[in-house]
């Protein structure tokens, strides 16, 4: 692609974000401690614009800005619509939870510049852009993650501090392998040198940058801080901290993969095994979570898996499609589920959703859609995702990998009904439900239950499940129109 | 229309959970009534389809990246299942008292249930089957966890949600292969059937049919894979119990009939002595442990499985072209067909006559009865009709269809089929034992509390019989449908 675009215009949803942050933050310091919510209000109104522009611009030529840095594909087009509508709905979730707080106005800061990152990444073209997006989607997290200050929060930074630290360091020396490889920097270039290039140090280098980009995304061997922040950080973090750096995590894996030939290293199967890895470790550990935050923790390492598959055989045939609306799909479930953990904060054990059911039908019917969604049940979104991933790697010469994925999703089945069962008032082993489902026929209103009893549901965050279930729904049910408009492959 | 009738029970569902101050009559009476409409207009199709080829067919592109469309149509192998779906819904609706625990729930649970039942009958895309597959199953996990009774309920709807789901996971393996080896891609029944892939031999095939017919199989149950089926039936309120074994039973067998047999012709004719030593075996075993249970309900499930083996016999053996003529063979698909309508309409007879036993005397146990026969006369009569519909007495529909199945079946599997005959008389023998048990003799200590049928729950199981005597005597009405379709099928698979 020609090097000489210039168009300050072409990054205006970048930009918003980043403007959005910076009067975020203004505005937050010159507003009373009690009231700044006015903060809020501009970060969702630059999301809001980012969302605008990013859509006003999807429509124009796929290109390379910046001297073929920074691609504006359909792949870029697609994060910057998923990465800021995921950071709305966090920040409509947190409504209640950081209303008051001391740093009020940081977290939408905080959540600006961490959509910021990931869209960078998402659109980075070239090694240097990917390392300054990488620090750039890193360091909010972690502040993000001890927002809530306290011990667990701390922790969970820490762990996400240290680990994304050291990835960060190996994201930096694999670059400059792969630069001294190819000579060059951009993926455009790189992918014309680098299939002379010598095969061990191709290989030593693409995984060193791997390292760095699976940290992002949450996958084996890098998930470990991924539980801690789930549980440890509060709610509206943890579903940011989960959701929206996948978004340019996994593009930018696919971008950067798609760069470096597997005739000379073969990086396919090694990306299959960690998929398979990642999503059976995550299942495995999420069985005996009594946690609802941990649970989905590992349920999120476990997507991450599945994600991978659409990476394992990326340049082939519908797989960035596939990618894509996996990554969408995902968004809205997953932040659809710690949604209802956030409206219902009193709850924090999976026995303590007993009852739910009664109290809060429409809740419980929303987490129950957004599970099983996660599962893949279809009519849901996840469903399509999984079905358009496991065909992609079927087609792409795994059929395998559909096989294992197939029967990690069995196994994930068995943790969500652990959430499911006693929400909707059966618990395995238990009375056998009589109790749980009577009386639901009439108003639940306000019957004490057990110390919860006079807690309400959070009210924006009881909406934004109750959107996110209805969206999930609607996105599976759209999948056609949708998946027609995604990119078949990624510009250089 | 076909349209408007698997989707209207879904919107009613709706619009009762949408109305939280409605009354238990009320209720009751939307609900029936939406069932009684359903068989209406189910009828009306099948009065109106024309005896050829797919009848009021709607194809529209539903996800044309994913190669899946929203296809759906009737034929001669779907018609009689719509119709049982109707039939039998319509009957649960009639036996559900409007005092049942959270009544609205339950029609509302119970409706959608009936959209995915009839939607899965009436699609012709894989995306499409499978969805209402996946759908049915979630349904009848909350049937029986919220509604079951026993302290293993929760339990029980457990291992039936993991069984299926592995089930239908394999069988999404399996479309997914058909998927990826059709050209161009796609997930459409009638263009997989019109031009089967996997033809050229090699390992795909085969294996793709085993993750289709392991999925099949699970739901079907065949043995080995039948063991969530005992406590799911024994925990699951009545109305459930017979929903699942009359209707999403028979989603495995008409999975067989219209994905195996004729997608993976090649693959079904290597393999098909297979089904037919799976089904000869689920018969048998399904019948010797009927004989040994001592709970009436579970001996009523496992009489499921010795049925539904019949089924795979049938379709084993029309898959085994050597040495037999298609006149025979389309006589065993027949038959097969038959005996998953004669089946629903017995056994979900037979389920709520134990619903009734369960709400009357509080116990299955059979020797806790006694002398029935006396102080409950109709119940005695309608539960013997049924035993002995489902042991095969001729001028009943479980002959016509064994009679067919073992007919059609003889010619190509003769040692099988001669093995097979030895569950009928199993079934005999455990069906009179039953009756014997329950209904002569001195009373037992639970006998005092049952008694007779009432209005409605009367006119939920005799029709179903009725239907069953209808069939048994004058079997034309339905074979004329069935026979047609039926022969297409051999000759696909026999290509």
């Amino acid at each position: 692609m020609s090097g000489a675009h210039t168009d300050p215009l072409a990054l205006t949803p970048e930009l918003l974000l980043l403007l959005g942050a910076v009067a975020a933050l203004l505005t937050g310091s010159f507003l009373p401690r009690a009231r700044q919510w006015p903060a809020r209000a501009v970060a969702a109104l630059a999301l809001a614009g980012s969302l605008t522009a990013a859509a006003l611009q999807a429509t124009g030529a796929e290109r390379t800005v910046y001297a073929g840095t920074y691609a504006l594909d359909g792949a870029t087009h697609a994060a910057r619509l998923i990465a800021p509508a995921a950071a709305l709905a966090v920040l409509a979730l947190s409504v209640e939870r950081v209303r008051g707080d001391r740093r009020e106005a940081e977290f939408s800061v905080l959540v600006l510049l961490g959509t910021l990152g990931s869209v960078v990444l998402a659109g980075a073209s070239d090694l240097l852009v990917l390392a300054v997006a990488y620090l750039l989607a890193s360091f909010p997290l972690y502040a993000l993650a001890g927002w809530g200050r306290d011990a667990r929060g701390a922790e969970a930074a820490l762990k996400l501090y240290l680990l994304g630290t050291l990835l960060g360091i190996t994201l930096l020396l694999g670059a400059c392998v792969l630069y001294g490889l190819g000579g060059a920097t951009d993926y455009a270039a790189l992918a014309h040198a680098l299939p002379s290039a010598p095969a061990a140090a191709l290989a030593a280098g693409t995984v060193a940058v791997l390292g760095g980009l699976l940290f992002k995304v949450g996958a084996v061997p890098a998930h470990f801080w991924v539980p801690d922040a789930a549980a440890g950080a509060s709610v509206p973090a943890a579903a940011f901290l989960t959701t929206v750096p996948k978004i340019g995590g996994f593009v930018a894996l696919y971008r950067l993969l798609t760069a470096v030939p597997d005739a000379v290293a073969d990086w396919r199967l090694p990306v299959a095994v960690l998929a398979v890895a990642t999503m059976t470790l995550g299942n495995l550990a999420a069985f005996t979570q009594r946690d609802p935050l941990r649970l989905l923790g590992y349920s999120t390492v476990s997507q991450a898996g599945y994600l991978l598959m659409a990476v394992a055989v990326a340049g082939r045939p519908g797989s960035l499609r596939a990618l894509l609306f996996y990554l969408a799909a995902y968004a809205l479930t997953n932040l659809g589920a710690f949604a209802v953990a956030a409206a219902l904060p009193g709850r924090t054990t999976l026995r303590s959703y007993a009852g739910a059911g009664r109290r809060h039908p429409w809740l419980t019917g929303a987490l129950v859609v957004c599970l099983l969604g996660l599962v893949g049940t279809p009519p849901t979104a996840v469903f399509l995702g999984k079905l358009t991933v496991f065909a992609v790697s079927w087609d792409g010469g795994m059929a395998w990998l559909a096989v294992v994925a197939a029967l990690n999703t069995v196994a994930s089945l068995f943790y969500y009904l652990r959430w499911i069962a006693p929400a909707v008032g059966v618990s395995p082993g238990g009375d056998g439900g009589r109790g749980g489902d009577e009386g639901g026929d009439g108003d639940s209103g306000d019957r004490g239950d057990g110390g919860l009893g006079g807690t309400r549901p959070r009210r924006w965050a009881a909406g934004t499940a109750l959107a996110t279930a209805a969206g999930t729904l609607l996105l599976g049910a759209g999948a056609g129109a949708v998946l027609a408009l995604l990119p078949a492959a990624v510009t250089r | 229309m076909l349209t408007l009738t698997v989707f209207a029970p879904l919107g009613v569902a709706a619009l009762l959970l949408a109305l939280p101050r409605a009354s238990g009559r009320a209720v009751r009476t939307v609900w029936v009534a939406t069932c009684a409409v359903e068989l209406a207009l189910v009828s009306a199709q099948w009065v109106s389809y024309d005896g050829s080829g797919i009848g009021h067919e709607t194809d529209r592109p539903w996800i044309p990246g994913a190669g899946a469309g929203y296809h759906v149509g009737v034929d001669g192998l779907s018609l009689p299942l719509l119709a049982l779906t109707a039939v039998v819904f319509l009957a649960c609706s009639l036996h559900t008292p409007a005092g049942q625990r959270g009544l609205r729930r339950f029609a509302a649970l119970f409706l959608a249930l009936e959209t995915t039942c009839l939607g899965l009958f009436a699609a012709l895309d894989l995306i499409l089957f499978f969805l209402f597959f996946d759908l049915s199953i979630v349904g009848m996990y909350f049937v029986i966890a919220g509604w079951g009774h026993g302290a293993r309920a929760a339990r029980s709807a457990l291992t039936f949600f993991l069984y299926t789901f592995v089930g239908s996971l394999a069988l999404l393996l399996g479309f997914i292969g058909l998927y990826a080896a059709a050209t161009p891609h796609t997930f459409d029944i009638t263009e997989l059937t019109a031009d089967p892939p996997l033809e050229g031999g090699g390992a795909a095939g085969p294996l793709v049919l085993l993750a289709i017919a392991l999925g099949l199989a699970v739901k079907t149950p065949t043995v080995p894979f039948h063991t969530w089926l005992p406590p799911a039936h024994t925990d699951a309120p009545a109305a459930g119990s017979a929903v699942l074994a009359a209707v999403l039973l028979k989603m495995g067998t008409y999975g067989f009939v219209r994905i195996a047999l004729p997608v993976l012709p090649q693959a079904w004719r290597t393999y098909a002595l297979v089904f037919v030593v799976v089904g000869v075996v689920s018969a048998l075993y399904g019948a010797l442990v009927a004989l040994a249970q001592t709970d009436f309900k579970r001996m009523v499930a496992y009489t499921s499985v010795n049925h539904m083996g019949y089924v795979l016999l049938a379709l084993g053996a029309a898959g085994l072209v050597a040495g037999s003529d298609a006149q025979a063979r389309s006589v065993a698909v027949t038959g097969a067909v038959v005996q998953m309508v004669s089946h629903g309409l017995i056994t979900a007879a037979l389920f709520l006559l134990a619903g009734i036993l369960w709400e009357r005397g509080g116990t299955y146990r059979m020797d806790a009865y006694g002398g029935l026969a006396a102080r409950a006369p109709r119940f005695a009569a309608l539960t013997a009709l049924a035993a002995f519909a489902s042991l095969g007495l001729p001028g009943l529909s479980g002959f016509v269809a064994e009679f067919q199945i073992f007919a059609g079946s003889l010619g190509s599997a003769p040692v099988p089929t001669a093995v097979a005959l030895l569950g009928v008389l199993v079934t005999a023998g455990l069906f009179l034992w039953a009756l014997q048990r329950l209904f002569l003799g001195p009373a037992g200590d639970r006998s005092a509390g049952v008694s007779d049928l009432r209005g409605a729950q009367w006119w939920s199981v005799a029709p179903l019989l009725g239907l069953s005597v209808a069939v048994g005597v004058a079997p034309r009405w339905l074979l004329d449908t069935v026979v047609p379709a039926a022969r297409t099928t051999v000759e696909l698979v026999s290509r």
